[in-house]
């Protein structure tokens, strides 16, 4: 049983506050805020998601910036409790189309309407934005998408100069487009998070792919969907089976280790031809998640270099290189790398020609930072730094650095290889065909290279 | 602590009353305006209210102007309209009256959402002088034709029960629900129907007979299947609810559980966390009892909940990982294979890579130690520092676990050479504790120790763990009088009374064993430490300096007895502590690793939790176990070893089955521990008793083998053949009576040969009138509470059999109604017991 709901900005105010219960007292924001902002317990720096203070527990998740929370007395779920806070914080997304502070503040009425028919007295209701709009009478105000920053949400499936139409994740669902018709659209979008560990020898330690496939529908009536999966992909391993590289794509059977499915998936042929049929809600949800350990080609390899030259000095050479097909290119590329704490003074040098390239050396936390806008595939790219110290290395340059850590998106690419064959949607008339995208993104979850 | 931060004035953040009457004035012009357009300026102005309300300002004062703008049927004004009503309601309980009117009238207005909304609105007022207005629209409410109507009614029974029990139920409202739950077509006015029942049924079965059979009730068979059988028309959030609920009930046979089972296999592939995890629960609670299948349960939800962890926002990670940190601790093993899940990513919060780093600890063994200690050592160089100890302490605890000790070693002294203080300062802290369990490796370890600069040393741990080992190894180490005479010229500087008190006994033990190197540092320690403001720096200072007066050879035998090695360092966590913990799974329990009854007030604990009663009771058990064995090192071995392997020791911790492992959470507070050693040490000594002998193992004896009296003469003990007792009088009985017999026997190899077969022995028992109520365990501990009646009378035997298939010993422990008997009835047990495997 939740007490209140609550979400706060950055700097600790409330944007919407919602009491359900009335048995925690009111200045729990203030309480749960100072805590979270000056957490020190156990040698950590940041709050759990979940603490008790004085008998009330207080839950919360971060979503763009801002904190999602509840507070209860009693010993409920936290898996419950935390997966609901995601939860709102989706539909109100699916309702204001963006989801940030500023809409927030604007669409604050439209929030406590819809916390109203999400939660009653702690208990929650429902959290589907279908049946929600049936009770759900504010007009979302919307924001200015084109003020979104470069790397939000809407840009991750950007591909070079042509432009998927981004706005599925920046439409509300209940809003009708400037001509006052829906357009009839359903997006597919495979979204993986990759994470590879390599060894300071460039072989792979570990490597995982989470995987979701997300369903964004702006179908009206509500048709049946069929989504048709790979045909060789097969569930659970026995052992680790060998990967063949050499093939091209959609060669070579794709394994999960395992998947879950949302409440509308009908799984009843799944086992037989691999589709998946469901009637799509409303609003974004994951149709199907799923788990790789099975090997996959890395997108990137990274060679790393750190020498000594000289007293007080070593050098640096960052080598990345994009290991996939150059019709496909990489956005947003960050790569980072810890430098011995004795650095005082780094100068980069850049490969000849370099175009959005950035570095930076972060002296308070002695980083170095290398960013790219883009790496075409096949392509290799460089950086040298000179360090400045302020003391002698003890020994072993290597121990005192690394390892080089890398954030990216590939749109268009997908590493595990799982693919949506075809998208069907029961027809209701011969001229009803609907916008279909299917689209794949990658990004990298927790990419490593060890010294 | 005051926090540095202030709030910024922001222009959404109003703080003055300026605006609020302003407002006021504005409500008023518009109240009985019919111009167009009003609604929209009424809708600017009660949002403008509503912020007011958010950020925290009163509003309370426009009370009576926001109830005479309510008349409209702009439902968007009084969804808005409603809200500040309930919000302010109860502070305003004369005001609230007005607000009265317009709710009832909307209570019957043709718009079923309009006839929801109000009722909602007109049971959150919390009024109490209010509630003879409620009785009849929540009436009308629950019989109404719309089931949204029906689900907010469903939800104002329980809101009105909070205002006014008695109203609540008086007016039948309970006896309604429950008609509506088992009846109802639409399945969220179930599962409201459901909560509410559960939270009122709960409260009222304090006071009310009936209300607790109620309770019981929803746990009867026939309600449980009904929810079951229509699992999957509930929402995900219901069906948590409902999981949870069934997870309580106790199905009579097994068929019935695999038939659950079966029917919510397929929860486990659900998207929602919180479903899979309620699910979870439910498998391991049903098949308690079920060995095999408990253990198939584990291998059936490793790959969902590991799907889980890598799902989601962090947060959701977190709460799934500290539910796997809990299985994996109770079953390591059903998990070292999974060893690499537990890796860290560099990007996780601390949070989630410190239950990672306690799992990867759980689970090395043979197999994994070297990958695992590999990958920890490349955290131990993390920049990351809180990270990095906690991997250098993880490294360490791994090498107290025995697996591969040897190159594990090696490493913690490469940590030395490393040169970072924090790394230095754990590892000291860390072979401090190997030595204590491993004297052999005193020599590697001492000549990498020995290099150790005291000066580059500022911890207190790690400072007077360095300090210990100088103490200790004060032969091995050539100059450690040397670096103690330094230490102990810095007395002044030393602001820890932790390193006051070990450089004390660290320079006594160095005295006794290099006394003319020592005799001037000797000295000045003890008159620095007499001259101490520390209470027990003082105390310890006097006390070692009149030992030594009155003999030094006592005084050795006090400070530096011969030690035995550590075998395993205390556990933290009692395991009836941790038994709850599984009981309360998917609870907030499992991620504070408290039981609820630790940070929940009693009111909050939920429909089902035990209650206190219960808990005190099997504490209560707990107590008496640990007292009568003794405090030794020894004997809680043997508790430790008996846990790790225990699976289902039903009875006496409330039906949690104890996979639990021995954490070595105990030992990370080593260096207070130690203190605590080091004084134990001092204590059990007598001038006349050479200490060669410890003293506690004669005490340990004595407790264990109280000798019986000699056995009346029973010539026949008859038993009953088909005695009947349920596990709680079972545990009552077991908490209520003395131990009369204790004692251990000898079991034939054949015997324990046959042990591999549990139900043949508990079968061959039965032969002999004697009922197995729990056992568990695994080779090479087994334990056993059996029980007898005598045939006659109604005079029981419990018993405690702990047999150890290595040494092929039975420990037993007989407690009796009639003690004049229980001679006679331990030789019957014996008997049947020692004839086992030879028949």
């Amino acid at each position: 049983m939740i007490s209140q709901f609550f979400v706060l900005s950055q700097r600790g105010d409330n944007i919407v506050f919602r009491d359900y219960r009335g048995d925690v007292q009111k200045g729990s924001a203030e309480i749960f805020f100072r805590k979270v902002k000056f957490w020190k317990e156990d040698g950590e720096e940041e709050a759990p998601p979940v603490f008790n203070v004085d008998g009330v527990n207080y839950f919360h998740v971060k979503v763009v910036g801002l904190l999602f929370a509840a507070t209860t007395r009693s010993n409920v779920s936290p898996s419950l409790v935390l997966e609901l806070l995601q939860r709102i914080a989706r539909v109100t997304k699916d309702y204001l189309g963006i989801l940030n502070e500023d809409s927030l503040r604007k669409n604050f009425v439209l929030v406590y309407e819809l916390l109203d028919e999400v939660i009653d007295f702690g208990y929650v209701q429902t959290t589907s934005t279908e049946v929600l709009k049936a009770s759900v009478f504010n007009e979302p105000i919307m924001i200015d998408a084109g003020r979104l920053p470069a790397l939000g949400p809407a840009s991750i499936f950007m591909q070079g100069t042509k432009r998927m139409p981004g706005t599925a994740v920046t439409k509300s669902v209940v809003a009708n487009e400037p001509g006052g018709r829906k357009r009839e659209e359903i997006f597919v979008d495979i979204i993986e998070k990759i994470s590879v560990t390599f060894s300071s020898s460039g072989y792979i330690l570990t490597s995982e792919i989470d995987g979701t496939i997300q369903m964004k529908s702006y179908l009206t009536g509500n048709p049946e969907i069929r989504v048709a999966l790979n045909d060789d992909l097969s569930i659970g391993r026995g052992g680790r089976s060998i990967y063949d590289y050499g093939g091209s794509s959609g060669a070579g059977a794709v394994i999960l280790d395992d998947c879950n499915f949302h409440e509308s998936v009908h799984l009843d042929s799944f086992e037989v031809d691999r589709t998946l049929s469901l009637v799509p809600p409303d609003g974004e949800f994951p149709v199907m998640n799923y788990r790789i350990t099975q090997e996959f080609k890395p997108p990137f390899r990274i060679n790393t270099l750190i020498e000594e030259a000289g007293s007080l000095k070593a050098e640096v050479s960052l080598k990345i290189r994009a290991e996939f097909a150059s019709s496909i290119t990489a956005n947003a590329i960050a790569v980072q790398m810890p430098l011995p704490a004795y650095t005082t003074r780094v100068s980069f040098e850049l490969e000849p020609g370099a175009v959005g390239q950035t570095t930076d050396f972060k002296e308070s936390n002695k980083r170095l930072e290398w960013n790219l806008k883009k790496i075409v595939g096949g392509s290799e790219h460089t950086l040298r730094a000179k360090l400045t110290f302020s003391q002698e290395s003890h020994g072993n340059i290597t121990k005192e650095a690394g390892p080089v850590s890398m954030t990216f998106t590939i749109p268009m690419y997908n590493a595990s290889k799982l693919q949506v064959k075809y998208l069907q949607i029961a027809k209701k008339s011969k001229t009803y065909n609907p916008y279909r995208w299917v689209r794949y993104v990658t990004q990298a979850n927790s990419y490593v290279a060890r010294l | 602590m005051a926090p540095p931060y202030q709030r910024s004035p922001s222009p959404s953040q109003p703080s003055g009353k300026g605006e609020v009457s302003d407002v006021k004035s504005q409500l008023r012009q518009l109240a009985g305006s019919r111009a167009p357009g009003t609604d929209d300026s009424k809708r600017d102005l009660f949002k403008k209210v509503l912020s007011y309300m958010t950020v925290g300002i009163d509003v309370s004062s426009v009370f009576s102007d926001m109830v005479m703008c309510s008349a409209t049927s702009d439902i968007v004004l009084k969804k808005m309209c409603y809200l500040y009503v309930g919000n302010y309601a109860k502070y305003n309980p004369d005001l609230a009256l007005l607000t009265i009117n317009f709710l009832q009238r909307d209570c019957k207005d043709e718009d079923p959402m309009i006839r929801g909304l109000a009722l909602r609105s007109l049971c959150t007022l919390r009024v109490p002088n209010l509630v003879e207005y409620l009785v009849g629209p929540l009436g009308s409410g629950l019989k109404d034709k719309s089931g949204y109507v029906r689900m907010v009614a469903s939800i104002g029974v329980v809101k009105l029960y909070h205002i006014s029990a008695s109203t609540c139920v008086d007016a039948d409202f309970p006896a309604m629900l429950k008609h509506l739950m088992l009846h109802d077509q639409d399945a969220q006015v179930v599962a409201n129907c459901l909560f509410s029942l559960q939270e009122i049924w709960t409260l009222e079965a304090n006071t009310s007979e009936e209300a607790s059979s109620e309770r019981e009730a929803l746990l009867s068979k026939p309600v449980i299947y009904y929810f079951l059988n229509r699992i999957k028309d509930f929402n995900e959030w219901a069906q948590c609810i409902i999981l949870e609920m069934v997870s309580k009930y106790v199905p009579p046979d097994s068929n019935e559980i695999f038939d659950i089972m079966n029917l919510l296999e397929d929860r486990l592939q659900h998207a929602n966390g919180a479903i899979v995890l309620a699910t979870i629960k439910l498998f391991l609670q049903l098949t308690l009892d079920m060995t095999d299948v408990h253990q198939q349960v584990y291998e059936r939800i490793k790959a969902p909940l590991l799907t889980q962890v890598s799902l989601g926002s962090p947060e959701q990670s977190f709460a799934v990982l500290s539910h796997l940190h809990l299985l994996v601790m109770r079953a390591p093993m059903l998990f070292s294979t999974a060893y690499k899940h537990f890796y860290c990513h560099y990007n996780e919060p601390f949070y989630v890579k410190k239950l990672k780093l306690e799992m990867l600890t759980a689970v090395a063994n043979e197999s994994n130690t070297y990958e695992i200690v590999t990958e920890l050592c490349e955290y131990a160089a993390n920049v990351d520092i809180p990270m990095a100890r906690e991997s250098i302490r993880a490294v360490g605890k791994i090498a107290l676990q025995q697996y591969d000790v040897n190159a594990i070693v090696d490493r913690l002294l490469q940590f030395l050479e490393m040169e970072k203080d924090h790394v230095t300062a754990e590892t000291l802290v860390l072979v401090k504790d190997l030595l204590r369990k491993y004297p052999q490796w005193s020599h590697d370890c001492i000549a990498v120790v020995g290099n150790i600069s005291s000066k580059n040393i500022q911890e207190p741990k790690a400072k007077a763990a360095l300090i210990w080992m100088l103490g200790e190894y004060a032969q091995d180490m050539q100059d450690a009088p040397y670096v103690l005479e330094s230490l102990v010229e810095k007395w002044e500087d030393e602001c820890s009374a932790e390193v006051r008190l070990h450089l004390l006994t660290s320079v006594m033990k160095c005295f006794f064993r290099r006394p003319p190197e020592t005799q001037q540092v000797l000295r000045a320690v003890l008159a620095a430490g007499i001259a101490d403001f520390h209470q027990d720096v003082h105390d310890r200072a006097l006390f070692y300096y009149r030992l030594l007066q009155h003999n030094v050879s006592v005084a050795e035998g006090v400070v530096n007895p011969p030690k035995q090695a550590v075998s395993v360092f205390a556990d933290t966590q009692s395991s009836e502590i941790k038994d709850r913990i599984f009981d309360e799974f998917n609870s907030l329990s499992v991620v504070y690793k408290k039981p609820s009854y630790m940070f929940t007030d009693k009111e909050y604990r939920g429909p089902f939790a035990f209650s206190e009663e219960f808990g005190n009771m099997s504490i209560g058990v707990e107590s008496e176990e640990t007292a009568a064995s003794s405090q030794r090192v020894e004997a809680s071995d043997k508790e430790l070893l008996l846990n790790t392997s225990e699976k289902e020791d039903k009875v006496l911790s409330n039906n949690g089955p104890a996979y639990s492992a021995p954490a070595y959470d105990g030992y990370l507070d080593t260096a207070a521990s130690q203190v605590q050693s080091d004084l134990v040490s001092l204590e059990p000594p007598l001038p006349s008793h050479p200490p060669k002998t410890s003293s506690g193992i004669d005490l340990l004896s004595l407790g264990l083998s109280i000798k019986p009296t000699p056995a009346p003469t029973a010539p026949t003990l008859k038993l009953n053949a088909k005695p009947v007792l349920d596990p709680n009088t079972f545990q009552q009985k077991w908490r209520q009576l003395q131990v009369s017999v204790s004692q251990e026997i000898s079991i034939s190899p054949q015997g324990v040969a046959a042990l591999a077969n549990l139900q043949s022995l508990l079968r061959h028992m039965q032969g002999h009138s004697i009922q197995c109520i729990a056992s568990g365990g695994q080779s090479p501990n087994y334990k056993f509470f059996f029980f007898a009646q005598k045939s006659e009378e109604s005079s029981l035997f419990l018993v405690e059999c702990i047999i150890n298939s290595l040494t092929c010993k039975a420990q037993l422990k007989i407690k009796a109604d009639d003690e004049s008997s229980s001679q006679a009835f331990s030789t019957v047990f014996q008997s049947a017991l020692s004839s086992y495997g030879t028949s």
